[in-house]
C-alpha cells in the first residue's frame, strides 16, 4: 500500500522545550489515523511540520511522496489541513470564501468544485450568505470542504467535532467515514476518545513522544488483557483465589457479588473457569466480557507516563 | 503573478466591508480635497485686503497679485498634505489585512496554501497600495477640478500642473505609498493588534510633517529638484523595505508565537 506520511526521529524544538521528541511513523493510504495526547502533547505541531507549515528541528518526514523541508509547495498542493478554528473569513460568503481557497490551490474547475463540497455539505442553500452568520457547526462544515477542495491525497483535521453539537458531530464523522473509502490518508487529531475510538484504524497517543501505537483493539488487549465478569449467586473469597491459581489468569478479584477476572484468552479458557468455580461449589449464573474503553487505555498510558 | 492578483481581490473584497477602514480610506482623501478649495477661496480675498505680499510668499509668487502669491503658497502646503495620504491609507489597510488575518485566525489555512511568502506580502502589500494611490490621484483631479470651478486665477490653477505637482502626485505618492504599506507590513508581523500596528505605522508620516513645518517656517522650499532627490530615495528606499519586510514575516515565528 502506498505510504503516504512517513517520518523518522522527527523532532521540533522550541527553545529549551521539546514539543515533538523522535516520532516515527508510518501511514498507508486510505488509513484513517488518531492522535491523541493531552493539550500541549505537539499534535498541532506536529500537524504543521506535516503540512509543512514549520520546519521540523532534526529528522526526516516525507508527505506523499515529498519530503518535508525540501519539496514544501509540493506537500501544500496535497496536503488538506482543518485547523483547530475554523479561520473563515466571516465578511466574504460560503462561496467567495471556497473560491478563494480553490484558486490558491490552482484547482481546475473552481466553481464546479465549489459547488460540489458546498452541495454535499448541505450548505449550497445558503452559499451566498456571509460566513459570519453561520453556526459553529456549518462554519465547521464549510472549513472541512476548504480542506478537500483541490482533493488533497492527505488529510489532517485538528479537533474536527470540537464544539459541535452531538448532531453535526455525527454529520462530520460520517462524512470523515465517506472520505476514508477514496483512499486518502486521514489524521484525526482530537480529544472525543469514543470519535477516535469509532473512526479509526490506528491510534497514536502521543506526548511530545510517542507513547503507544496500535488499533484501538490492540490497545485495548495489550494494557489490560481481556477481563471477563463471573455473576455468581454468593461469592467468597476462596473462589478468587482458585481462579488466579490458574496460570493463564493475570488478576481475580471480588467485586459488588461479581467476580471480576482478567485473563489472556477468554475464548479459550472461560469453560475452564466456569467448570471450576461450579466444583468448588459456585453458582454461575452469567458470564460477560467487559469492554476496556479507549479512554481507559488513554488514561492509564498518560498516567504511567505523567509517573 | 496570478496569485498575488487574487489575494489582492480578495482582500478588497474583505477589508472595504470593515467600515473602520473604509472610513478611514474615504475620510482622508475628502478632507484633503475639499479643505484647500474652502482656504483657498476664503484666502485670496483676505491677503489682497492686506496690500503687500508678506515676504515668505514671495518665492511663490510668478504674478503680482498678493492673493494669487498667497493661494500659490497654501497650494503647496497642501501639496505636501497630498503626500501624507499615500503613506497613511495603506497603513490602516495593510495593518487590518494582516494583523487581521492573525485575529481571525485565517492566516493558518491561507500559509498552508501553496502561495509563497512573496506572493502573499505582494497581494497584500498591493491591495493596500493600490487604493492609496488611485485615492491620491482622484483627490488631486477633484481638487484640480473644484479648483477650476471655484478660484477665478488662472495662474493659480496653473501651479496645480507645473511638474513638481505631477511628480508629486503620479510619482512620488506611489512611491511613498510602497514605503507605507512595507513598514505597516513589518509591523504587523510583530503586533497582534491591528490598532498597534497601524499607529506605530502612521509614525512614517513623521519625515512629511517635518518638511511642511520646515516648509511653513521658511526653513526649506519644497522644488522640484528636491523632489526628484526625495523619489530617488525613496526609490531606494522602497527596495530595501521591501526586502526587510519579506525578512521580517517569518511564517514560523508568526504561527507558533502569537497568540
Amino acid at each position: 500500500m502506498t505510504e503516504m506520511v512517513f517520518t523518522h526521529n522527527l523532532s521540533k524544538q522550541f527553545g529549551e522545550l521539546t514539543a515533538v521528541d523522535r516520532l516515527s511513523l508510518s501511514i498507508p493510504a486510505g488509513e484513517v489515523f488518531g492522535v491523541l495526547g493531552p493539550n500541549g502533547a505537539g499534535k498541532t505541531t506536529t500537524i504543521r511540520m506535516l503540512s509543512a507549515l514549520i520546519a521540523p528541528t532534526s529528522g526526516q518526514a516525507r508527505i506523499a511522496g515529498f519530503t518535508v523541508g525540501e519539496q514544501d509547495r509540493n506537500i501544500r498542493k496535497n496536503v488538506g489541513i482543518l485547523t483547530e478554528s475554523p479561520g473563515l473569513y466571516d465578511r466574504l460568503s460560503a462561496e467567495r470564501n471556497l473560491g478563494f481557497f480553490a484558486q490558491l490551490y490552482e484547482v481546475e474547475q473552481v466553481s464546479a468544485q465549489v459547488e460540489r463540497y458546498l452541495r454535499m455539505l448541505g450548505l449550497w442553500e445558503r452559499r451566498h450568505e456571509a460566513v459570519g452568520t453561520f453556526s459553529k457547526g456549518m462554519r465547521q462544515k464549510l472549513a472541512i470542504a476548504r480542506a478537500l477542495l483541490h482533493e488533497p491525497q492527505v488529510l489532517f483535521l485538528d479537533e474536527p467535532t470540537s464544539g459541535l453539537d452531538p448532531e453535526a458531530a455525527l454529520l462530520v464523522r460520517e462524512f470523515v467515514a465517506e472520505l476514508r473509502q477514496d483512499g486518502r490518508a486521514i489524521i484525526i487529531c482530537t480529544h472525543n476518545l469514543d470519535e477516535a475510538d469509532r473512526l479509526c484504524d490506528r491510534i497514536a497517543v502521543f506526548k511530545a513522544r510517542l507513547l503507544a501505537l496500535d488499533t484501538p483493539a490492540a490497545l485495548r488487549r495489550q494494557l489490560y488483557g481481556r477481563t471477563v465478569v463471573f455473576h455468581l449467586a454468593q461469592v467468597e473469597p476462596r473462589f478468587a483465589q482458585a481462579v488466579q491459581a490458574k496460570d493463564f489468569v493475570q488478576s481475580a478479584e471480588v467485586m459488588d457479588n461479581k467476580l471480576v477476572v482478567t485473563l489472556d484468552d477468554p475464548d479459550v479458557h472461560n469453560p475452564a473457569l466456569v467448570r471450576a468455580l461450579v466444583e468448588l461449589g459456585a453458582e454461575v449464573r452469567f458470564v460477560g466480557e467487559v469492554r476496556r474503553t479507549l479512554e481507559d487505555v488513554y488514561l492509564r498510558l498518560v498516567r504511567n507516563d505523567d509517573e | 503573478m496570478k496569485k498575488i492578483w487574487i489575494l489582492t481581490r480578495k482582500e478588497w473584497a474583505e477589508v472595504f466591508k470593515n467600515r473602520f477602514v473604509l472610513f478611514t480610506v474615504a475620510f482622508m482623501p475628502i478632507l484633503f480635497t475639499i479643505l484647500p478649495l474652502i482656504i483657498l477661496s476664503q484666502a485670496a480675498g483676505e491677503i489682497s485686503a492686506m496690500g503687500d505680499v508678506p515676504p515668505e510668499f514671495s518665492a511663490y509668487c510668478d504674478s503680482s497679485s498678493g492673493g494669487e502669491c498667497a493661494q500659490s503658497f497654501i497650494l503647496s502646503q497642501f501639496l505636501i498634505l497630498f503626500l501624507i495620504m499615500p503613506v497613511m491609507i495603506p497603513a490602516t489597510i495593510a495593518s487590518y489585512s494582516i494583523v487581521g488575518e492573525k485575529t481571525t485566525r485565517t492566516l493558518e489555512p491561507l500559509l498552508a496554501t501553496p502561495i509563497t511568502t512573496g506572493e502573499l506580502l505582494a497581494g497584500k502589500a498591493l491591495a493596500a497600495a493600490i487604493p492609496a494611490t488611485v485615492a491620491t490621484w482622484g483627490s488631486y483631479l477633484l481638487l484640480l477640478g473644484g479648483a477650476s470651478i471655484l478660484l477665478e486665477s488662472a495662474a493659480v490653477i496653473a501651479v496645480m500642473v507645473k511638474p513638481l505637482w505631477l511628480l508629486a502626485i503620479f510619482g512620488v505618492a506611489p512611491l511613498l505609498s510602497i514605503a507605507g504599506v512595507s513598514v505597516a507590513v513589518m509591523i504587523s508581523s510583530r503586533v497582534n493588534d491591528p490598532r498597534i500596528a497601524e499607529q506605530i505605522s502612521a509614525l512614517v508620516i513623521m519625515p512629511i510633517v517635518l518638511l511642511m513645518m520646515g516648509q511653513a517656517f521658511g526653513y526649506v522650499m519644497l522644488d522640484q529638484s528636491i523632489l526628484l532627490w526625495i523619489a530617488l530615495a525613496l526609490l531606494i528606499g522602497d527596495a530595501g523595505l521591501l526586502y526587510f519586510a519579506t525578512q521580517f514575516f517569518q511564517r514560523e515565528t508568526i504561527l507558533t508565537r502569537w497568540k
